[in-house]
């Protein structure tokens, strides 16, 4: 079996072709870097990820005499690296023979260590000392890299260099130009992932910046992920600035709920207010990167005209009503309605409830009467699936690295699967609209009132008892009789099924507003059981009864 | 017996970049008689036979480098001629290209018909102009003559050579940033490996050769290797690792001479040889006090700093062969291109102008390079306005001990060429800067002291 020596810890590396970053990783000996990012390629150009490398061949270590770049070095049977971090390294393991002549001029790890320490000096030289205003603080490789790795004093007493900051390089993204340390992440992410290839390096030397082509801003779906991929506060996105001091901030894994791509995101909230997605990486669903849609499409959760509280309507207009008084109500209405004609009353289940709330609301009304009928919500669609990189014409370029889906609802495949289960057969909503209905519970949750006005039907009638749940005012909730209030992607617990059925938990990230009571919560109600519902046994409930989610 | 010029026999007649006039002094007649009677192979084994050693700055073994190419590849194998001479105070490959293109030219043809090659990419300096309308008139006069383009002299080999001219920059002398200027990209060195000779321009087998040693390679095929070996300097024999210096150079005098003149000479020609005998002294009768052996980059040597071991002789007696300038703690031979500087030069300024020269001329990848030669240029411009500190020396010789290749970090040698003088010039005039920092004079020079690196 291949081995590697990583500050002389032996790994095995298997058939693996790795570089010395990712084989100290393995070793979990972590190598600081800032131009090197897995997803793009390598440049070696920033020159932190120093190590010293050797081989181990029949019982001697032989040393290379200088540092090499970690990023950019493959690792085969046998090699030995050396870290800055040696020093602290795991006494119980025996050291390896390392040559006297390597050793006599300076201990293993003495070098690199230097050299990172170095490195950091000269980010600094130009690096303006502004972390107290800048957003990036907090979380900023070169502050936590300066921390660990640095010099604790500077000796520069020159003037820096100080180009003007570039706000207009794009309407979402502001350039803090001096706080940059020419990392190019952004750079080759335009070129190798999105493939619109706007930003680009201009200057030369310590003059050198980051910068668009005039009148070619940095504009496209995937842009966003420059902020991400810039380790120091050089990117700022526009959306974010100088909105929360990141340390404020809690995070939470979540899944976007935009398309059916069902990207992996961090969802940063405080005090239940989300304030900012960023991706995770997750090759499961969709590598390292998410797109400006579900990056910015957080905004529906904080909007001023969300439903907050249940009302209904009386004399035309809306009143809030109390929960106490309005869930007795929905049953005895309902109950009349299945009463009368179980056929007239229909439970639309929108594809963006998760497959616990599909599922537990479904059972709900399904046990009203075996008649009443299950609908699919209107699944939106917008235009075709985009995928990246592009080339000059717009064109996409094979291999695909990114797709925005055309499907834009996070778990159509998952509310599929849960009424298969329950009904047998599928029902689109366009079925049932057509229909005159005597009672429809509609739970939407759409994040964008547009997508679900443009698919219900010209002509539609809303049935005499419409109950619609759901986040803004849409064509559906004017002509209900009683509007509920639904919760946003970050404020419910469950599983997504993305595009390609890859099942995908889902925390809660946020709380709802006080007076809204969520999807599951609503159905575990009208099931008759009491108490607060348990999104996980009800996940249990799920995989027991429908086999898709076993 | 003065030594005959044979690289600049021809520059001095009238009308020498002509190709009836190279045709009449015997030119074309070996690229003719090589592709009737000779094999590639043949050429390869003769020029790695000759000894050249590269003549644009590395010293690396032509031959050799060209056997680097892979075995049986089905080509397309490209020839990049570097002629991005941008080195301060070299102008050899210049006198070359302006006064005998043809010369060049016909390396040419032996080194693509030597590496298999059918095209080759003559990379030209923007500031050249002569140079370049020297060298397109010179190739039209080929493409006019059918001996360039489809079967060249008879034989069944196929050559084109693409002029190009570059856009100003010295990192684009470096072999894969001239290629990657060549792409149409930034000048970015890239990373090795992959060398060029396994993956070089457009993704192909390139061999990256300078003007001067293709001038050689053409001279070697029309003189034999007794002859190019009969001139310079035979590897040491204490040193397994030396080459040896063989062949006759083109030396470039500049500075405080009183003729600034390029000279061929066999290798090995003294320092002192040099600037008494061929540039005719220091000017206005002043005495020399540092001098520049080969470019910039390689550093200073003390004309008054004893030699160990050799009485009474001091570094100004070191050959300029690819060996004596590394003796004294120079990079090497560099470009040739010696630099005098008189005694009544501080070297606080002279040290400001070579750090403003590489900090221009970084490419800015690499963070040591970048930042270090930045910071060494807004040092050097503290210390000439009389704001030293004694540490700012400390400093500098710091960072230019720690940026460059050979400390590992960075891509290409750049900052070694930037960091040398730095150390070296400080290493060895340390009291002068001492001095200078001590009585916090301005430097005279400095009429306009605008701030460096400020915007």
């Amino acid at each position: 079996m291949p081995t590697v020596y990583v500050n002389d810890t032996p790994v095995e590396i298997g058939t693996k072709r790795l570089n010395c970053v990712q084989a100290a990783e393995l070793a979990g000996q972590f190598v600081p870097h800032y131009c090197y990012h897995e997803a793009l390629s390598v440049v070696a150009s920033c020159r932190m990820c120093l190590v010293e490398v050797g081989d181990l061949k029949d019982g001697k270590v032989t040393m290379q005499p200088k540092v090499l770049p970690g990023c950019q070095t493959p690792v085969k049977d046998g090699t030995v690296i050396v870290t800055g971090e040696y020093a602290k390294r795991d006494p119980a393991v025996p050291a390896l023979p390392y040559d006297p002549n390597y050793t006599k001029a300076a201990p293993p790890g003495e070098r690199a260590k230097r050299a990172q320490a170095d490195t950091l000096e000269g980010l600094l030289v130009n690096h303006p000392l502004d972390c107290p205003v800048c957003d990036k603080a907090g979380e900023c490789k070169l502050q936590d890299f300066s921390y660990k790795y640095g010099r604790s004093e500077s000796r520069m007493v020159d003037v820096k260099n100080t180009p003007p900051n570039k706000p207009q390089l794009s309407s979402t993204i502001t350039l803090f130009t001096d706080r940059c340390i020419m990392c190019t992440r952004c750079v080759r992410f335009t070129r190798e992932i999105s493939g619109t290839a706007e930003l680009q390096v201009v200057g030369r030397g310590h003059h050198e910046e980051i910068d668009v082509f005039p009148g070619r801003p940095l504009e496209n779906k995937l842009a966003g992920n420059v902020v991400d991929l810039c380790p120091v506060g050089a990117l700022g996105s526009k959306d974010f600035l100088y909105k929360q001091r990141v340390w404020y901030l809690k995070t939470v894994d979540g899944v976007c709920n935009r398309c059916s791509t069902g990207c992996s995101t961090y969802v940063d909230t405080n005090k239940d207010i989300v304030y900012r997605l960023r991706a995770r990486h997750n090759p499961a669903a969709q590598g390292h990167f998410i797109c400006d849609e579900g990056r910015y499409g957080y905004h529906h959760a904080n909007a001023a005209e969300r439903f907050v509280r249940p009302v209904a309507k009386v004399e035309g207009r809306f009143k809030p009503q109390p929960w106490s008084a309005l869930l007795p109500q929905l049953k005895a209405e309902l109950g009349a309605a299945v009463g009368a004609n179980p056929k007239g009353v229909v439970a639309v289940l929108s594809p963006f409830l998760t497959s616990e709330e599909a599922f537990l609301l479904g059972t709900a009304f399904k046990a009203l009467s075996a008649d009443v009928r299950l609908a699919l919500g209107p699944v939106p669609v917008v235009g075709t699936d985009d995928k990246y990189p592009k080339n000059v014409k717009g064109e996409p370029v094979e291999p695909v690295k990114f797709t925005i889906r055309a499907e834009k609802a996070p778990n159509r495949i998952g509310v599929e699967e849960v009424l298969k289960a329950l009904q047998g057969e599928l029902i689109p909503f366009a079925s049932v609209a057509g229909e005159s209905l005597s009672a429809m519970w509609f739970a939407g949750g759409y994040p964008e009132p547009s997508h679900l006005d443009a698919l219900i039907p010209a002509g539609w009638k809303a049935p005499a008892l419409l109950i619609a749940q759901d986040l803004l005012p849409t064509a559906m909730t004017a002509s209900a009789k009683y509007v509920l209030p639904a919760t946003t992607g970050f404020e419910k617990e469950g599983t997504f099924v993305n595009h390609s059925g890859y099942k995908q938990p889902l925390p809660r990230a946020a709380r709802p507003p006080v007076e809204t009571r969520g999807e599951l919560q609503l159905a575990h109600d009208l099931l008759g059981r009491t108490g607060l519902v348990q999104p996980a046994s009800v996940t249990k409930e799920l995989a027991a009864a429908v086999p898709y989610f076993a | 017996m003065p030594y005959e010029p044979v690289l600049l026999a021809r520059v001095t007649k009238p009308g020498s970049g002509k190709l009836e006039g190279y045709r009449a002094d015997g030119g074309y007649e070996t690229i003719a008689r090589v592709l009737k009677d000779k094999q590639p192979l043949d050429v390869v084994t003769q020029v790695k036979d000759s000894g050249l050693r590269g003549r644009g700055g590395a010293g690396f073994p032509c031959g050799l480098k060209w056997t680097f190419l892979p075995k049986d590849h089905p080509g397309p194998i490209y020839l990049c001629v570097n002629a991005d001479e941008s080195e301060p105070c070299t102008y050899n490959n210049r006198i070359l290209m302006e006064k005998d293109p043809h010369q060049v030219l016909e390396g040419i043809m032996l080194a693509c018909y030597a590496i298999k090659s059918q095209k080759a990419f003559f990379y030209v300096r923007y500031e050249y102009g002569d140079s370049y309308r020297a060298l397109k008139s010179a190739i039209e006069e080929l493409y006019a003559a059918g001996m360039l383009g489809k079967g060249i002299f008879g034989s069944n080999f196929d050559l084109d050579i693409v002029l190009h001219r570059g856009a100003g920059a010295y990192i684009c002398g470096e072999e894969t940033g001239l290629i990657e200027s060549l792409e149409g990209k930034r000048a970015w060195p890239r990373i090795k490996p992959p060398f060029p000779a396994v993956e070089g321009a457009f993704r192909k087998p390139t061999i990256v050769n300078n003007v001067e040693t293709l001038a050689c390679v053409t001279q070697i095929m029309k003189r034999g290797n007794e002859w190019f070996k009969s001139l310079g300097v035979p590897p040491d024999p204490a040193n397994p690792r030396d080459a040896g210096s063989y062949g006759p150079k083109l030396y470039t005098l500049a500075g405080h001479v009183e003729k600034p003149i390029c000279v061929e000479l066999p290798m090995g020609v003294t320092i002192r040889e040099l600037v008494e005998v061929h540039g005719g002294g220091v000017w206005k009768g002043r005495k020399a006090k540092a001098i520049n052996p080969g470019g910039l980059s390689m550093g200073f040597i003390d004309v008054n700093a004893p030699l160990k071991g050799a009485d009474g002789k001091t570094e100004y007696d070191i050959p300029l062969d690819f060996n004596g300038p590394g003796r004294v703690g120079c990079l090497g031979l560099g470009t040739a291109a010696v630099t005098v500087i008189d005694d009544q030069t501080s070297m606080v300024d002279v040290l400001h102008n070579v750090c403003q020269f590489f900090s221009h001329e970084s490419c800015g990848q690499c963070t040591p390079c970048r930042e270090g030669t930045g910071w060494m240029l807004k040092i050097t411009d503290r210390l000439r306005r009389g704001l030293g500190r004694k540490e700012d020396l400390d400093i500098l010789v710091e960072v230019g001990d720690r940026i460059g290749i050979m400390p590992g970090t960075t891509i290409c040698g750049l900052s070694d060429g930037a960091g040398w003088p730095v150390k070296t010039a400080i290493r060895k005039f340390r009291a002068e800067f001492e001095a200078a920092i001590k009585s916090g004079e301005k430097s005279k020079y400095a009429k306009s002291l605008a701030l460096a690196g400020a915007h």
